[in-house]
């Protein structure tokens, strides 16, 4: 297919793991930090096929994963509200909160719906005056615009029956996170193409100084991958840390101008709990002042205590890069797909899940 | 074929509560619509069942259909309802004879809906050569359905060469697919409220009986194992058989016919096409020695253009289904966990 093919060719996946191996003389830990990028290496086989001095390691990208138990906990109290329809991106309806899942509200009758995307609820608000229509807002910076658009757009029809109710993680305060800690081991970074399509490289380029660490943003095919890979290795064996760009096709230098300015307009950046790592300090976007009456929280009154998250699980460690899925006891034992004990075996972008769907490291 | 069946006069424009209260509106249904359309002389016999009598082997299955929304390209909840029953008989070596047919119908379905329905029923058992000898409709309330839910159960004759049961896959045998992947599937999500996208993609529904029939007179026991993978797509059938063989089951991304506006469907939704629904396709299990020559027979069926050799039983990996994906690595294709997309067929 075109625009996927020419970045799976067998070829030059070959030619590239040569030239990867002949590099690495070292060991080296990198992390990618998407969730895509975890699964499109798992999915590829491509782990299996690095040199052994290579380590993956699976960093927070995924945004169910690390959106904390607290705020599914409000959602599942907004759901169950008489008059609200709480619309949600699917991946987010197995997740478990401190006693349930939304899935389960659901099926005992709340008005859950999966929508594609924020504006059909906005659609589904004019469609429904006498409800309140309350859209999830999960997400990094990708799926910010979009959320905010709908916020801009509601408020332009005049739409009153609409909120969102954010949680809305950012990438770089995470990765400063992840570096100070005493325990880091991450050596370099494949940083998210998605995310630096819209908010493009210029925060990167401190982190980078700062840390001594290279930062490669890079793409979600195999070749881009392998691409990324030998561009921070090639880095790190030459002793540099620069921030450069493998996702040229996607990302530009300064981001996506529009997208950055429907975002400034909504959102004001907070201070964050993260499932699992726990409170970086303003690591997310909330509603702002101005578009208020649009935030859930708010119009809710909403004041839902903070729960504790499951201790059984380690989705912390995994998503610092300190432990791998299969190095959890529980791991494909009291932790499966259809009974998870966190988010990162559920979402389709969790390091866990996609160690259990596609590695044979799960019996 | 397209049938001339002009719908006939009904009292009502929709269905209600009294089309399935047994009485007048009942028979006046049944008597102005279905018994004419369906005509036979096991079914004009008009009692609670069909007597008729068998010699030899028959197989005997059920499927019942939900699929929503009922009209979609490339055919019906209808006729989806026809060749779905044929296909699970087509499976187990058997071609099809009789079909009963039960509507559980939504109060407010219009005629013409129905009768749309009815003439789909119709073509498809028609082409197929099966006769619809018995049925039952009901009507359920407002709210209570979606629109039209649809059971057959069927009655083949078993192929007298079929020896079809995973207990005779072998190492070393070819798996083999008999058209593109994920056709009905992705038609069906293309048309679903809030996925609206465009595509040309049809349904692939369609009868594999004959085809099946042909294959078996040719390779007979050669034909280790043959199933529809339509829930759940290949890759559940392959992890079914895993588990039940203890064999290990290799296949090629690269050989995977998949039509590009699926593939390209299946990217932006994030789906695997290997879990996902199809209508018209099987999946066989051959003797290596022969594989090549049933793919061929295989391909110069209107049913098997697109058939393509996947994979191979392997003693590596047993109980396991692995993927050799394009770029030379290796993955496992597990069970799908939960729904992909509910009510597809």
């Amino acid at each position: 297919m075109k625009f996927l093919s020419e970045y799976r060719d067998p070829e030059l996946a070959r030619q590239y793991f040569e030239e990867i191996r002949r590099v690495t003389t070292k060991p080296w830990t990198l992390m990618e930090i998407c969730g895509g990028q975890t699964h499109s290496l798992v999915r590829n086989g491509i782990l299996d096929l690095l040199p052994d001095k290579i380590t993956m390691v699976h960093g927070p990208g995924c945004p169910v994963c690390v959106t904390s138990i607290s705020v599914i906990d409000e959602a599942i109290h907004l759901a169950q509200k008489e008059n609200v329809i709480l619309c949600s991106f699917g991946d987010m309806l197995r997740v478990p909160g401190s006693s349930k899942s939304l899935l389960e509200v659901k099926s005992a009758g709340a008005d859950v719906r999966i929508l594609y995307s924020p504006l059909e609820a906005v659609q589904l608000a004019q469609q429904s005056p006498e409800k309140e229509v309350v859209f999830f807002a999960v997400g990094f910076e990708t799926t910010a615009p979009a959320n905010a658009l709908s916020v801009i757009q509601a408020d332009k029809l005049g739409v009153t029956n609409y909120s969102i109710l954010a949680s809305h993680v950012l990438v770089p305060p995470a990765m400063e996170a992840l570096l100070s800690d005493p325990e880091n081991k991450i050596d370099g970074f494949l940083a998210a193409g998605h995310v630096c399509t819209i908010m493009g490289m210029e925060e990167y380029y401190p982190i980078a100084e700062k840390y001594k660490t290279p930062i490669v943003v890079t793409g979600f095919e195999p070749l881009d991958l392998l691409q990324g890979i030998l561009m921070t290795v090639m880095q790190l064996e030459k002793g540099e840390y620069k921030v450069e760009n493998q996702y040229a096709r996607s990302v530009q230098r300064e981001g996506n101008r529009l997208a950055k300015d429907s975002i400034g307009k909504v959102f004001t950046i907070d201070d964050r709990q993260w499932r699992g790592i726990g409170s970086i300090p303003q690591s997310g976007y909330e509603v702002n002042e101005r578009y208020k009456k649009y935030n859930a929280r708010l119009k809710f009154d909403l004041n839902i205590p903070l729960a504790e998250e499951n201790k059984a699980c380690i989705s912390g460690d995994i998503m610092k890069g300190l432990k791998k899925p299969v190095q959890c006891p529980n791991f494909g034992t009291l932790c499966k797909p259809e009974h998870p004990l966190g988010a990162p075996m559920v979402s389709s972008e969790g390091a866990c899940a996609a160690y259990y769907h596609y590695s044979d490291k799960n019996n | 074929m397209q049938l001339n069946c002009p719908m006939p006069k009904f009292d009502f424009d929709v269905i209600t509560l009294g089309h399935g209260s047994g009485g007048l509106l009942t028979h006046k249904l049944l008597e102005s619509g279905v018994f004419d359309l369906f005509k036979n002389d096991l079914l004009d016999q008009q009692h609670d069942g069909a007597s008729f009598s068998l010699s030899g082997d028959v197989s005997f299955s059920t499927d019942s259909y939900v699929v929503t929304p009922i009209f979609f390209p490339g055919g019906n909840i209808g006729d989806l309802a026809v060749n779905g029953t044929i296909n699970d008989l087509a499976m187990c070596g058997a071609k099809a004879k009789y079909l009963s047919l039960s509507f559980i119908l939504e109060e407010g379905l219009t005629m013409e809906e129905f009768w749309t329905i009815l003439v789909s029923i119709k073509e498809a058992a028609n082409k197929a050569d099966v006769k619809i000898v018995t049925g039952d409709t009901k009507v359920v309330e407002k709210g209570k359905g979606d629109k039209v839910f649809i059971n057959t159960s069927g009655i083949g004759i078993m192929h007298p060469k079929a020896k079809i049961h995973h207990n005779n896959i072998q190492t070393g045998d070819k798996i083999i697919i008999s058209g593109q992947l994920a056709n009905h599937g992705i038609t069906i999500m293309s048309l679903r409220k809030g996925l609206e996208f465009e595509t040309t993609i049809q349904s692939d529904t369609a009868a594999l009986h004959d085809t099946v029939m042909q294959l078996l007179d040719k390779f007979g026991d050669s034909i280790r194992f043959l199933r529809d993978p339509t829930r759940g797509g290949p890759a559940s059938v392959l992890n079914e058989i895993a588990g039940l063989t203890r064999l290990g089951y290799q296949l090629h991304q690269s050989a995977l016919p998949i039509d590009p506006q699926v593939e390209g469907a299946c990217e932006m939704l994030g789906l695997d096409p290997l879990y996902i629904a199809n209508e018209g396709v099987f999946l066989a299990i051959v003797k290596a020695d022969v594989a090549d020559e049933f793919l061929s027979a295989l391909q110069q069926d209107s049913n098997g253009i697109h058939a393509a050799i996947i994979g191979e039983v392997t003693n590596t990996n047993t109980g396991k289904v692995i993927l050799n994906s394009s770029i030379g690595g290796q993955r496992v294709v597990g069970f799908l966990p939960g729904e992909q997309l509910p009510r597809i067929c």
